[in-house]
């Protein structure tokens, strides 16, 4: 087992409202290792910003408050420390990096001033000793002719190079977290690919770990090891990124896998999930996607699911699963958004019998 | 399908079966600067277009940011006006005109026959109305024989056919939902009996699972309803999905164009290669060959380069690529995988692209030989 550099438990993240308190977050917990890309994926509104802007107290406040859980960076719960401490892991021990290459830099600020600020700050180190820093770290990045670009200022530089900048802000004191919200969303395929290509090379050569927040389920499949899907503020499946791709338990996960055209396998329609995802404001009493599930229970609107252990390392919170066994205990197998699809409905899957009747 | 011919317009009125035909279509935004504010400058977004689209089908152009797929969906229904060029388009009457040289009161009848689906839910529909006078609003002007009760009846079916119910014809725009409001912005489109589409990034600001339900829906009015789509996206897993035919366009220009299987399976141009090798897959235990990574960033279409646009990032790009642009020009007919073969109307506008293996290799030796020469991949070399 890889040692564990980061746990959130039983995160709690509210927003006051003028509708009443939103459960932004409810309850998440996972564990990052080291030296491993964890994705945290969901649909908007699903908790996954939150989770990450909690982790470095960057939640503002008011209108929104951690409300309980710890998070243990290095045995070190950062939930109880006070804002000087946070403000020395800020950066130095954890780093974010944000969707938006074009508001995130400071537009007044050349690019060298902003990617030394962190040095000079953190290392108290010289004007001069920062901004070689910042030269070295920024050519790392791949900024071409650098030396020549350390005085410009960021409207001077396309999106990508942009992003780069960031990626290298936030990694100039050599951090062993990297927080990444949606890094590539704004950016086209083609930076795309060269943004993610990027982040794991620095990832092997700083031997840190990454939190990659995404949307995009294809970036996951190709950057993380392992994953967390999130919906309406809760951990509803962690597992590797083989587990969630090839053997989901969840019927959100398998739902949503479905609903993504397969340029490989072509089907004349995409299966979809139906409806929508409920308001935080006001979501259901039990399982918060029981409303769109294929699978749905009697159970299901009555009480919330536990988050089970049905693999060494894949947990999933449906009431279709027993702790401690990989397939499902009821009669339901496989979710029935094929019907969704003009294909058959699939045949019985001989890896998933079926054991019991649903005892609600 | 495109040519370089000029009898376009005659094609068009013989083959009953197109729709929209454009030939050599430009779109110039000049840039003014200077104490005079002078023209100083010109944005080529649209540097001579051509392609003809069939009744019925969906085209789909993809392309990233700046590449002017945007501005040809919007010059089409001359919310840009174009610098030249002729888009002949057949109407419900059967004439064919040139949407170009329509003044503003020849171009409204037209407009009830193109409409458009816009990229942000959000912005596209008016705060202060709501849901059904937002439907009802195209109709008053362009089907004028209904009178105010049959628009509304009208209006409360297209709401109901996009799977919205009629309480909610009450409501305004912000009650709803991204997906929900998409589904308003095509009922909106849908009410003045259309028989283009002009959907320009419908999907990209909606979450995956609610993606699914709009292209479905997209696909289910075209069949119920007849309707020809030109659907723009960035997305080629989506464009790929839903159309029979695919554009690909760089820096004003198309690169390549062919029915979007046979783009897929066959990708020539040397954009579309690394385009298609750029998108992720969904898949953590499927193995990409050989990823192309193409360096730099796209030229701003300002100071785009002489010749080809692409021929900067090119992993081909010869000498010459910087004399003069390429056209488009058709491919043989191929065989798929499965032994079937099509005559697909595969369009490339690269000189080079048919020797792609042996110029491929030999760059790549290039790169092993150690020539550190990083403007080897932003230059051609010089011979």
């Amino acid at each position: 087992m890889p040692n564990e550099i980061l746990r959130v438990e039983n995160l709690q993240t509210y927003f006051n409202t003028e509708a009443g308190v939103a459960w932004a977050v409810d309850g998440v917990g996972f564990t990052l290792y080291e030296n491993e890309v964890l994705g945290i994926v969901g649909e908007s509104g699903s908790g996954k910003s939150v989770t990450a802007l909690s982790i470095l107290k960057l939640i503002p406040n008011p209108p929104g408050f951690i409300h309980g859980g710890q998070i243990f960076f290095k045995g070190e719960d950062l939930i109880s420390q006070d804002y000087e401490r946070i403000r020395k892991i800020r950066g130095r021990e954890i780093s974010m990096i944000f969707q938006e290459p074009m508001t995130s830099l400071n537009p007044v600020f050349t690019i060298a001033d902003q990617v030394a600020e962190a040095v000079q700050i953190h290392h108290k180190a010289s004007r001069w000793e920062a901004r070689e820093r910042a030269a070295e770290i920024l050519e790392l990045v791949g900024i071409p002719d650098v030396r020549a670009r350390l005085d410009d200022y960021p409207h001077q530089f396309s999106g990508g190079m942009r992003q780069r900048v960031m990626i290298a802000m936030a990694l100039v004191l050599r951090p062993s977290i990297l927080i990444a919200d949606e890094p590539t969303t704004a950016l086209d395929v083609t930076i795309q690919a060269q943004i993610l290509e990027l982040m794991l090379k620095l990832k092997e050569e700083t031997q840190g770990s990454i939190i990659l927040i995404t949307h995009d389920m294809a970036v996951v499949a190709e950057m993380c090891n392992r994953v967390v899907v999130m919906y309406c503020g809760r951990v509803q499946e962690i597992g590797t990124v083989d587990e969630i791709f090839h053997e989901s338990k969840h019927p959100y996960t398998r739902g949503l896998l479905k609903s993504l055209p397969d340029p490989r396998n072509k089907k004349p329609r995409l299966a979809t999930i139906p409806g929508m995802v409920p308001s935080i404001l006001d979501l259901p009493k039990g399982c918060s996607f029981a409303d769109r599930c294929p699978d749905r229970m009697a159970r299901c609107e009555k009480s919330m699911p536990p988050l089970l252990d049905v693999g060494k390392e894949h947990m999933v919170r449906c009431f279709l699963y027993e702790e401690g066994k990989a397939h499902p205990v009821t009669a339901k197998t496989d979710s029935s958004f094929e019907a969704a699809s003009n294909e058959s409905p699939a045949t019985g899957d001989p890896t998933q019998p079926i054991t019991m009747e649903d005892k609600a | 399908m495109i040519s370089e011919d000029t009898s376009m317009r005659e094609a068009l009125v013989k083959d009953e079966s197109g729709l929209l035909s454009i030939e050599n279509l430009k779109m110039y935004f000049p840039i003014y600067g200077g104490v005079f504010r002078r023209q100083v400058a010109t944005v080529k977004a649209l540097d001579g277009i051509s392609f003809l689209i069939k009744k019925g089908e969906t085209l789909g152009v993809v392309g990233e940011s700046g590449c002017g797929k945007s501005t040809m969906g919007r010059t089409i229904i001359r919310l840009s006006e174009p610098t030249s060029g002729n888009m002949w388009f057949r109407t419900r009457a059967g004439d064919v005109v040139n949407l170009s040289e329509l003044d503003r009161n020849e171009m409204r009848p037209i407009r009830a026959e193109i409409q458009m689906i816009f990229q942000d839910p959000f912005s596209s529909l008016n705060p202060r109305m709501t849901v059904g006078d937002i439907i009802m609003e195209p109709m008053a002007l362009h089907l004028p024989q209904l009178g105010r009760k049959q628009r509304w009846t009208r209006s409360i079916e297209l709401l109901e056919r996009v799977g919205l119910s009629e309480k909610q014809a009450f409501r305004y725009p912000h009650e709803f939902s991204g997906g929900q409001r998409q589904r308003i912005g095509i009922a909106r489109a849908l009410s003045t009996n259309p028989r283009l589409i002009i959907a320009d990034e419908p999907v990209s600001a909606l979450d995956v699972s609610i993606q699914a339900q709009v292209v479905n829906l997209m696909q289910d009015l075209q069949k119920e309803f007849g309707l020809t789509y030109i659907f723009i996206a960035h997305d080629l897993a989506i464009v790929e999905h839903i159309s029979d035919r695919i554009a690909v366009m760089y820096l004003g220009n198309m690169a390549e164009a062919a029915d979007s299987r046979e783009l897929y399976e066959n990708p020539r141009h040397p954009y579309t290669r690394a385009l298609l090798s750029a998108i992720p897959v969904a898949d953590p235990r499927y193995k990409k060959p050989g990823r192309i990574i193409l360096q730099g960033d796209v030229p701003s279409p300002v100071k785009k380069p002489s010749g080809c646009g692409f021929r900067t990032r090119c992993q081909i790009a010869q000498p010459d690529c910087s004399e003069k642009v390429p056209t488009l020009v058709s491919t043989e007919k191929i065989k798929h995988a499965d032994n079937s073969d099509t005559k697909s109307m595969h369009f490339v506008a690269c000189p080079h692209a048919a020797r792609w293996n042996e110029l491929i290799s030999k760059s790549v030796q290039g790169m092993n030989q150690g020539s550190t020469d990083t403007k080897a991949q932003t230059e051609p070399a010089s011979p």
